[in-house]
Order: structure tokens, then sequence, then C-alpha cells
């Protein structure tokens, strides 16, 4: 048997010991695991899960063993999500610290830094969030204000974030802050991690077109962060505040392949062909309505073909900075487009906001459809992707 | 598989970009448009790509062939679509091979992949009778008659039907027209009387043909493979046709998009360089991304064809559909894009303009394929 058959066979094994029953039905949207400090389970299973994917590493299959992750390689990783596929097993932990700064951590964080925040964060020990956005700093993100005044062994932080995901159950955030007042606007921000339990730290929910407030305002009222809690070096911020864009792009571009609009990996919306066929009518096994059948088959074609693009990219190992532009803007365009279709498919059904007259299924279709807005706006909006891809691709004149 | 060129489909896009640049630039095809030459391609670099194996890389290694695989192929006929070049190697090298291959006789493959091998004999397949693309639709009717066949029926959009020394017909030995079965193959030398061969000029100035079959007689050792034997074999041999012209259409959505790109950042108006205005550079940048989608489209597409994947037709359709919409779009804007210059003759954007619209009709367009994936994804 080759390694990577015996490593397979190792991974049936462990699956089969170790997930709970219950962990391999469809998860419903109030058994999503993030993690934290303040993580309420309600399905005990899904702590089990968790505890145990923590304990191996494998919520971070691909982070180094010494920080607590699986320590896999790429291909060790495809037969791991493939065996996890194969059994239907949710996923056992979402995670901003593991999507986005994990990553960078492991590329610019210090030692202390990395021992100390990795560990916790594939264990889903602590939850975190993202501060990036200001009211006045959208897509200029690099004109951000929020300021950290040196106060030798502390920043002292003031100032207001935006679009914080789940800054009110996040345990700890990470910000641009403008440690240098006086530079060029690129050449005066830092990456700071700060513990949302410190005074002066305070959220208020966003309530979205969808009904929902997966978004925060985040205030920072004199908030003092220990120097040791800053990224890289000071007013160098830039650089990792892009390469941690490029990993919420990534991610983000996932939604592209099918998943829902808030979690990637996870199924349960119900595919626009079965829709279609259901709310439409179908014949002869073809979606009775032939104009609407070919602008499904236009869409799933062109799925397809963004899937095997992500594979190619995988497969080319390349890591150029431009890709994840291509595809954050190109997932989360199909990801509208699939809503907009899964709501034309289902037509009045796909409109109830609440209450009598539509199923469960039917109204989450409703709040997934107007959540997807919001996919190709954050984490940099279509728009600043094009503008990467014609300047740093196409080489386009400024 | 991983969706990445082995090192030996490299070297054989690498030969093949060489050749294009250095033997058959855009200029090449000017020439011979230029020059009203029936056969619109050239004798003379035909049998350089002979001698550099290119006909023969579909042709069995028992036979004399270099089996470099459907993937060889594709980057060569990628790189070619780059210039243009016009050449027999989709007609014979893919269609014509596939076909003999599938269905001939040991024979057979012996006296005919001779002549491809050494250049001498060339095909084109006669299958389509309609101005859209319907395989299994087919009202040419043949007629056994003791040792002989008599075949009666038109074919129009035959590639290189003009300069072909031997036509293969699709035709019917039983059945109704739009039967899948009963269709039986025919490989005719072009010289034969009965056969008459009018040559079609279309706007992308190449070799085609309408093909009239008037109580044609043929000898049955003429039939390739058994009657109704072209009916199963018919998908298999047009898809890899499908792949190998959406492989072709691929290089030249890349060079229309290369060639636009740069005059963007060469021509100014109002002082400036207008690859400047972001109304022009999002438009580039879109392209671009559809273009990605598109390599890797054939990428899956060609592997699939040389690992007889289960799920090649599929592939074949997402193939011919991504790279199809994608080179109509990139050849439009193209054009716009260039402003006045782009719309005369002398400039090589509307060369791709033209033979884009011929080949995206070549075995069915986007609509077609996609009304095929849709079927075998089974909604």
């Amino acid at each position: 048997m080759s390694q990577l058959e015996s490593f397979r066979q190792e991974v049936k094994d462990w699956l089969a010991e170790n997930c709970p029953p219950s962990m391999k039905t469809p998860m419903p949207e109030d058994e999503v695991v993030w993690g934290g400090r303040n993580a309420i389970y309600k399905n005990p299973e899904s702590k089990l899960w968790l505890d145990r994917m923590g304990e191996k590493g494998w919520t971070g299959p691909e982070v180094p063993k010494e920080y607590g992750g699986g320590g896999l390689n790429r291909d060790e990783i495809k037969i791991l999500n493939q065996e996890l596929f194969a059994i239907g097993a949710r996923p056992a932990l979402n995670s901003f610290g593991i999507w986005m700064l994990i990553p960078v951590l492991l590329e610019y964080g210090s030692e202390e830094q990395k021992l100390n925040f990795i560990p916790k964060i594939l264990k889903g020990e602590i939850r975190w969030c993202q501060g990036y956005s200001e009211p006045g700093s959208g897509s200029d993100l690099a004109s951000l204000a929020t300021k950290a005044e040196d106060c030798g062994d502390h920043y002292l932080v003031n100032g207001q974030k935006v679009w914080t995901s789940y800054a009110d159950q996040a345990d700890w955030i990470f910000a641009l802050v403008r440690t240098g007042p006086k530079e060029p606007k690129h050449d005066g921000i830092s990456f700071l991690l700060i513990d949302m339990a410190d005074s002066g730290v305070s959220t208020k929910p966003i309530t979205l077109i969808s009904g929902k407030s997966p978004f925060c305002e985040t205030f920072f009222d004199n908030v003092k962060v220990p120097k040791e809690n800053i990224v890289g070096e000071e007013n160098k911020g830039w650089t990792i505040a892009k390469a941690l864009l490029q990993h919420e792009r990534n991610f983000i571009s996932s939604f592209g392949l099918g998943g829902s609009a808030d979690v990637p990996g996870r199924s349960g919306m119900g595919g626009i062909v079965q829709i279609a066929k259901s709310y439409i009518g179908e014949k002869d096994s073809k979606i009775s309505d032939g104009y609407f059948r070919g602008k499904v088959a236009a869409h799933k074609m062109k799925e397809q073909a963004f899937g095997l693009t992500l594979q190619r990219a995988g497969d080319e190992g390349g890591k150029a900075s431009a890709t994840s532009s291509i595809f954050k803007y190109y997932g989360t365009e199909h990801n509208k487009n699939r809503f907009e279709l899964i709501l034309a498919a289902m037509g009045t059904q796909a409109l109830g906001w609440e209450g009598e007259g539509f199923t469960e299924s039917e109204l989450s279709k409703t709040r997934a459809w107007l959540r997807t807005k919001a996919n190709s706006i954050e984490g940099g909006t279509s728009e600043i992707q094009l503008n990467v891809i014609a300047k740093r691709v196409l080489g386009l004149p400024v | 598989m991983k969706l990445v060129l082995t090192e030996e489909q490299q070297f054989l896009k690498d030969t093949a970009q060489q050749f294009a640049r250095d033997k058959t630039p855009v200029e090449h095809f000017r020439k011979l448009r230029d020059a009203n030459d029936q056969q619109k391609w050239s004798q003379e670099t035909w049998m350089e790509m002979v001698e550099l194996g290119w006909s023969s890389i579909l042709i069995p290694e028992e036979y004399g062939g270099s089996e470099f695989g459907v993937s060889g192929l594709c980057v060569v006929l990628q790189e070619l679509g780059k210039t243009l070049t016009p050449s027999p190697l989709f007609a014979t090298g893919v269609l014509g091979v596939s076909a003999i291959n599938a269905l001939g006789s040991d024979q057979q493959k012996k006296d005919l992949f001779k002549g491809i091998l050494d250049g001498s004999l060339t095909t084109a397949l006669a299958i389509d009778e309609k101005p859209h693309h319907k395989p299994f639709f087919n009202s040419t009717i043949a007629k056994k008659d003791g040792d002989k066949y008599v075949i009666n029926g038109k074919k129009i959009f035959v590639i290189d039907g003009a300069s072909a020394s031997h036509i293969i017909v699709i035709a019917r030995t039983s059945g109704n027209e739009d039967d899948i079965e009963g269709l039986t193959a025919f490989i005719i030398p072009s010289n034969l009387p009965g056969l008459k061969i009018s040559t079609l000029s279309l706007a992308d100035s190449r070799n085609y043909a309408a093909v009239e079959l008037d109580n044609l007689e043929v000898l049955a050792n003429s039939r390739l493979g058994q009657e109704g034997a072209a009916s199963g074999a018919l998908e298999s041999i047009l898809d890899l046709g499908r792949i190998a012209i959406a492989s072709e259409m691929l290089g030249m959505t890349e060079e229309a998009f290369e060639i636009t790109n740069n005059y963007l950042k060469e021509r100014k108006q109002f002082g400036v360089l207008i690859g400047s205005f972001q109304a022009l550079q999002h438009r580039a940048a879109k392209m671009f991304c559809e273009i990605e989608l598109s390599k890797s489209a054939i990428l899956a597409a060609m592997f699939a064809a040389d690992s007889n994947s289960n799920d090649l037709r599929r592939l074949a359709s997402l193939a011919k559909f991504q790279v199809g919409e994608t080179l109509h779009e990139v050849s439009n804007e193209s054009v716009q894009m260039h402003g006045g210059i782009g719309v005369t003759d002398e400039y090589d954007i509307g060369l791709y303009l033209k033979r884009a619209r011929v080949t995206e009709q070549i075995f069915g367009s986007a609509d077609f394929h996609q009304n095929r994936y849709a079927d075998l994804s089974g909604f």
C-alpha cells in the first residue's frame, strides 16, 4: 500500500471511531460552531466533534504540528477532505482565525504569538473578528484613521471600525490602526491584536437588508493594548493587511462553488436544479421551462469551469497574489447569480419574510439571497478586484 | 488528475509556438487569403507539420503514430490558433484519424494511415446537413446494391472539403432521418464521379465545401466499420473534434486579448493611455477571468479524452461552450476597443473576429452545448 493509501485508511478508521452520529447529518443554522469563550453548544456532539478534531489538529490540517495543526501535505489534505465529504461530516469549526489570521501569523507573527494564539484558535477556544473598514474608509482602506498612540509599554487605541463580522460574539479582534499619522497613508499602518474584553471596547450590531446582523460597529475608547500584540513591525502593517485580504478573498470565493451564503462547505441550501424541478416543473426529467433550463445549464457550466480553475491554481502550486482577486470577483458574482436563479425558480415562494405560508427552507432562501449582496462588497468590492486584476495582472496603466 | 501540462506536452506546445512565430505568423494566412488560392493552406507548410509528426499524433503506435494523445494535439492547435494558421491538421489529424481509428479495419488503417503519415492523404468529414449542428439528423441515404453502395444526399459546411483527397461521408443505411441508429461511414476518394464538390467561401477565408452525392456508387470496401457502426462511434469522434477546435479557439482568444491589451497600453487619447480608463480596465479584467476559466475547461476536457473519463462528454461540451462564449465576447470587445482601426481589413484583429464566428459553429454552438450539458446532467 502506498503512503497515501495507508493515510486514507488511517483517516477512514479515525473518522469511523470519532465522528459522532449527528455530525454526519445536515447542519441546521443554529448548530454551526464558531467556538470562543461565549460559545453555546445546542448539540453536545458538536462540542465533542470540535474537541476531537481540534486535538487531532485537523481543524487546521495544513498548520505545522508544533503549533497544534495537522502538519499534513497537500495530497493528505485532499484525502482528508474527501473522506470528510464522503461521510457527510459537518465542519467541526468555522473560524475567521483559521481562514484569515493563522496564515498571516505563520508568515509574519513572532514565535511567542504563534505559540500563544494558533493552538487556541485551532481548538476553537478564541473566536476572532476583523477590524479593517471604517466609516470613512471602505474601498479606500488605507485611509483608515483609528489611531494607536505609542505610550511606552502599550498603545492607546481610539477610533471606530465598521463591518466587523460577529464582533459582538468575538473574543479578540485583529485590527488595522494608524501608528504613523505623519507618514504617507500606506506607511503608517500597523496590525494589532486586541482583546475584546479590554476596557474601552464596545460593539453595536448593524441590521442588514436580510434582517440579520452578522456585522457590527466596534468602538475603541482609550483602549490600552500591550506592545507585544503588534504583528510584524510598526508602520509595516499594510503588507500584512494585504496578505490577510488574500486569504479572506480566497475563502469568500469558495461561495462560488455552491456553499451557502455564510458558511463555505455547508450544503443543505438545496441545489438550483432540484429547486427548479420542484417549483417550475419537470418533464421527461428535464426542467419543463426550456428558457430557464438554459439559464441553469449555463450557471452550472460556469460553476464547473470555476471549480476547475480553483483546482488548477492549486495544482500549479502558484500563490500569485492576483489569483485571489480573480476568484473573489468571480466566486461572489457567481454566488449572487445563483441566488437570483433560485429566487426566479421559486417565484413568490422565495419572497416570504416570516410567518405562515412559507416553509423554513423557503424563508431561509429570502434571507440568504439578501445576504449574498454583501459577498461582492465585503473583503474588497468586485470593482476593487477588477482594479487589482487590471493593474497587477494585465499591467494596465494607473 | 492534475490540471497541468506534462513535460512532453509543454515541449510540444513550445515547438508549436516557435513554429507559428517563425513559419506561420498572421501574415502567412493573409497571403493565402489574398492569393485567392482555393486550397487556402500551404502544401509546403503542411509537409513541415507532417515532418514534425503532428498529422500522426492520434495514430496508434502500431501504425506508426506518435501517440502523444489528444492533449498533445490540442496544445499544438492552441498555438497554431494564435496566429490563425490554416492547415489540414484539424480535418485530417483529428477528425480523419479518429474516424478511421474508431471504425476502420486493420487493412484500412494500414493503407490510410500510411498516407496521413507521409502527408499525401488528407480527409474531410461530411456530416452536417443543416445550418445548425445536429449530428444525428441525416437524410443522406446509402443503399446496398450487391457489393456496392449507392449514395444520395447533400452535405454542407464540410471543413477542408475543397481540398481533401478523401471525404468521409456519414450516411444512413437504415431508419428515419432523425434516428440515432442506422448511420454508416464511408471513406471516398474525392475524385470519384458522382461526387460533386462545390467550394464554399466563408467569412474566415478557409477551406469549406458543399458535397453532393448523386447516385454515387462506391465499393463495399470503402465502408468504415460495420453497417450502422457510425452511430455508436460518432459522438466520440465529434467530442474529440469539439475539444480540438476549442483548443484552437482558446489560442485565438488568448492572442486577440493579448493584441488588445497591448493596444490599450500604447494608444493615447485625451493625452493619456486609453488603458488607464476604468471603463476599459474592468471589461479587460472580466475577459481575463473568463479566459482563465476557458483554459481550465480545455485542460480538463483534453485530459479526460486521454484517460477515457466517463465524464468526457460533459467536459467536451463544457470546453466548447466556455471557450465559445469567451471567444465571442473577446472577439467583439477586441474590435470595439481598437476603435476605427479595429474595423479595417489592414489590421489583424478583424481576422480573429471572422474566424471566431465560424469556429463557434463547428460541431455545435454554445447554445447547442448548453443544451447537451443539461441533457447529460439529467435536467
